[in-house]
């Protein structure tokens, strides 16, 4: 954040590095400079090149651009399920070098253990962190009955429709009280009427557990919906085209879908997106 | 409070299977009754002799008579079976998770494991009879030997089939690998281990018969073996039915086992 001083011509130093601290201390999770390249067959292929994103506490952001564009790449890199190239990643001003549990991850697939019934399988994280298990029996119990699965718990979850099985996943990512919530396309897999009703639903419980939460998609409308924040990005190589803030009124409805806002809105990340627009950062 | 209505109602579902499975089993014994049945009128409409091709009533009457050498017969053949079995099942499987979790054992034993399995063991029969001899342990080195490599195969693909999203998941949890295995990696791997058992059962009776064909005193195969050379066909015939009758039973023994110790194993 350069105001036309180099660092060392900064007139007012103290203030200036204050302010940064400051920075540190409102955001969650800061991005700064990051790249990520695979090796394949065909040499270093860039995944992700020079991510800068600030993203703040108890915001939601979405992620959307087609595939290739980095966005599942770059959630890996929140989780630290994978190291950067290049470039850090700060946690509550930490920089972040393995998985912290203060972390829930929701995938595609709800990917739940067959061999669980419902409630067992929100409480696995629980078990894995050595969670009190009275305690975390009842939030699950809680959990559950918030996204209206009161009743199942001792269902088995092939028993349950993808809809349902996606609503446990969920739960199993809160039932430790993360305070950030990743999600990796979460509601892809699923038919257009479940996938609407369970995105209003999320934001229904993102408004009683305030969470930082990531979501990732390729669907536009949804992104715009959800979002405090949609993060457009354009692929080959993988960056941010376009930050936008989305200034639709909260609870979102509907409805909403239909206004001009939310109209130019989705213009706005179309153009980025298919015409890989040159990279306008934050 | 909204909920997806389709909760599958379990009465449909299990219904129908039923009903069919009900007419699968009476289709297939009317069939093989009629099979039976056609068979006893040819040979004694076609005069066929008992020697080359004994009627079903013929084998029936040489198996009562004969009831007591034959149960004798089948308990050695079924003990050299199921010992080799639970050896195999004993070393397969921790040989398994060790060549899973270790790239040079992955890549030092697994070539030697192909290789053993691509040795006929009908031809190393002779062999083990040349060093161990006559008695019931050649036969179950050959059952081992048999029943081996489907269990490793098996379980080293259950171990590593675990969806990668799940992997990561317990990755972000810093699950420890004891906790990775026991909670998720090994009942991961059940449903493919049972595969890998059920394929081996079958393979162990065959394996016990091949062992007692080469060089035995007893056990079913080595009464087939006495009773052709001796013309005594519906003998050997009714050898055959008991060797078949435990082979099915020992499948399906281990099929239940299954439904109670892996109740969510997709179901064939």
């Amino acid at each position: 954040m350069s105001l036309g001083w180099t660092d060392n011509q900064t007139p007012f130093p103290n203030l200036a590095a204050s302010s940064e601290a400051f920075k540190r201390v409102m955001s969650k999770i800061q991005i700064e400079g990051v790249c990520k390249t695979y090796a394949s067959k065909t040499g270093r292929v860039m995944a992700l090149e020079n991510v800068d994103l600030t993203i703040k506490q108890n915001e939601f952001i979405t992620l959307v651009g087609p595939s290739g564009c980095g966005k599942s790449t770059l959630l890996k890199l929140i989780g630290a399920l994978i190291r950067p190239s290049r470039g850090v990643l700060l946690f509550d001003g930490q920089q972040l070098l393995n998985p912290t549990r203060d972390v829930g991850i929701v995938f595609q697939e709800a990917v739940l253990l067959e061999w669980r019934n419902v409630l067992d399988n929100v409480l696995l994280p629980a078990e894995i962190l050595g969670l009190d298990k009275a305690k975390s029996r009842a939030r699950a119990m809680h959990l559950l009955d918030l996204v209206g699965l009161k009743g199942f718990e001792m269902r088995a979850p092939r028993e349950l429709s993808g809809g349902m099985q996606q609503r446990v996943s969920i739960c199993r990512a809160l039932i430790h009280d993360p305070s950030v919530l990743l999600m990796d396309e979460p509601f892809a897999a699923l038919d257009a009427m479940t996938r609407e009703e369970l995105g209003f639903e999320l934001m229904r419980i993102w408004d009683t557990e305030k969470k930082t939460v990531v979501f990732v998609t390729h669907n536009i409308s949804e992104a715009i919906t959800l979002a405090d924040r949609v993060v457009a990005m354009s692929p080959r190589p993988g960056r941010i085209a376009k930050v936008l803030e989305i200034e639709l009124p909260r609870p979102r409805t509907i409805g909403m879908e239909f206004t001009p806002q939310f109209k130019c809105y989705s213009d706005q990340i179309r153009e980025v997106i298919y015409h890989g627009a040159g990279a306008t950062r934050q | 409070m909204t909920t997806d209505a389709t909760v599958l109602p379990e009465e449909d579902e299990s219904l129908e299977p039923a009903s069919s499975s009900v007419k699968a089993i009476v289709g297939s014994t009317l069939t093989f009754i009629a099979m039976v049945v056609l068979w006893e009128v040819l040979v004694v409409q076609l005069k066929i002799p008992g020697w080359m091709l004994p009627s079903p009533s013929a084998i029936a009457d040489a198996m009562i008579d004969w009831r007591s050498e034959l149960f004798g017969h089948f308990m050695v053949t079924l003990y050299e079976s199921l010992v080799g079995f639970v050896l195999a099942i004993i070393i397969s499987i921790p040989l398994a998770v060790a060549v899973v979790y270790s790239p040079i054992l992955q890549n030092t034993i697994y070539p030697i494991l192909l290789a053993f399995q691509s040795m006929p063991k009908v031809a190393i029969a002779p062999l083990l009879a040349l060093w161990i001899g006559f008695g019931t342990l050649p036969k179950i080195i050959i059952v081992f030997l048999v029943c081996f490599f489907p269990i490793v195969v098996a379980t080293a693909t259950g171990l590593t089939a675990v969806p990668a999203s799940l992997m990561d998941l317990i990755r972000s949890l810093s699950a420890s690998q004891t906790q990775t295995f026991i909670k998720i990696r090994f009942p991961t791997a059940m449903p493919h281990i049972f595969v890998g058992l059920k394929i081996a059962i079958t393979f162990a009776v065959i394996g016990a018969v091949i062992g007692e064909f080469v060089g035995s005193e007893n056990g079913l195969g080595y009464l087939i073996l006495v009773s052709t050379s001796q013309s005594r066909t519906p003998l050997a015939f009714g050898a055959l039915v008991l060797l078949t009758v435990m082979s099915i039973l020992l499948y399906y023994g281990i099929a239940f086992v299954e439904r109670i110790v892996v109740p969510w194993a997709p179901r064939n």
